[in-house]
């Protein structure tokens, strides 16, 4: 199963040991109206299959954070999650503009979103950290004038 | 203590609650920053903030948080109560300052996360 960016998904969910949902969901820069929309139904999907809340809560978490990321900093993006029965996979990719020193931007407190931005609770230098705190697995790697990946795994308890 | 308790104790007005009236409030946190309450509130927690905009019905929702209190005469946008109604996010808005809003909330034994 493939979702675009948008869709609804209110069916009703069963897996068995050998599957995968598969999500893509396509992230637009500067549009904070549909923001958070992604990771709601990620999180809905894994509380219809049963993951446990706590782990669905750190799912959410660290995809919102990914997918405000996207919206705030970036060109543009996508996001792609495989939910399977053991983890999540999430993977993030977006179009640039990249960042030049990942190790700073990983530091708690650095931002460099702008003022209006900041207004709005956002930009506090807490994004990347809040997702490696999420996630059981993280990595990040990106490149000046082409863009960021990021992913995260997180393992159902 | 529940979500319909604390309004009918604390001076509060409903922007939207089409559920989670019966919700437990565990604790409490009051911050504007949306990531750090992300990071620190803890599910079930009932969340002050000035912030007004439609994100913070995300992030209550994402996190799991029984309630949002706008403070200090904040206005939530009208998308804001809009979302919320249709997540099913308790948002509740008040003249009281942040300070107030908190130290009432302590007062009813709400603690900090």
């Amino acid at each position: 199963m493939t979702m675009e960016y948008g869709g609804v998904w209110n069916g009703c969910l069963e897996m068995n040991s050998r599957q995968v949902i598969q999500l893509e969901f396509f992230l637009e820069a500067g549009d904070f109206s549909t923001a958070g929309e992604a990771s709601s139904q990620i999180k809905r999907i894994l509380q219809q299959i049963g993951v446990k809340a706590e782990t669905a809560r750190r799912i959410a978490i660290g995809a919102y954070e990914a997918e405000m990321n996207v919206i705030i900093h970036s060109l543009g993006g996508k996001m792609r999650v495989a939910i399977l029965p053991d983890r999540t996979d999430i993977s993030v990719e977006d179009n640039g503009p990249g960042i030049a020193d990942v190790k700073l931007a990983m530091q708690e407190g650095y931002s460099t979103a702008p003022d209006h931005i900041r207004d709005m609770g956002f930009g506090a230098g807490m994004g990347l950290p809040n997702m490696a705190r999420c996630s059981d697995e993280f990595s990040i790697t990106s490149e000046v004038g082409v863009g960021t990946k990021i992913r995260m795994v997180i393992h159902h308890p | 203590m529940t979500v319909g308790e604390i309004i009918e104790q604390v001076s509060l007005t409903v922007m939207a609650a089409t559920a989670g009236l019966d919700k437990e409030v565990k604790q409490g946190y009051v911050s504007d920053l949306l990531s750090n309450v992300m990071a620190f509130a803890g599910a079930d927690s009932v969340w002050v903030t000035m912030q007004g905009h439609q994100n913070i019905v995300a992030v209550a929702s994402l996190a799991g948080l029984s309630a949002v209190i706008i403070a200090g005469g904040a206005k939530p946008e009208d998308e804001t109560i809009a979302k919320a109604k249709q997540e099913g996010v308790v948002l509740l808005a008040t003249p009281l300052p942040s300070f107030e809003v908190a130290g009432q909330l302590y007062r009813l034994g709400i603690r900090g996360a």
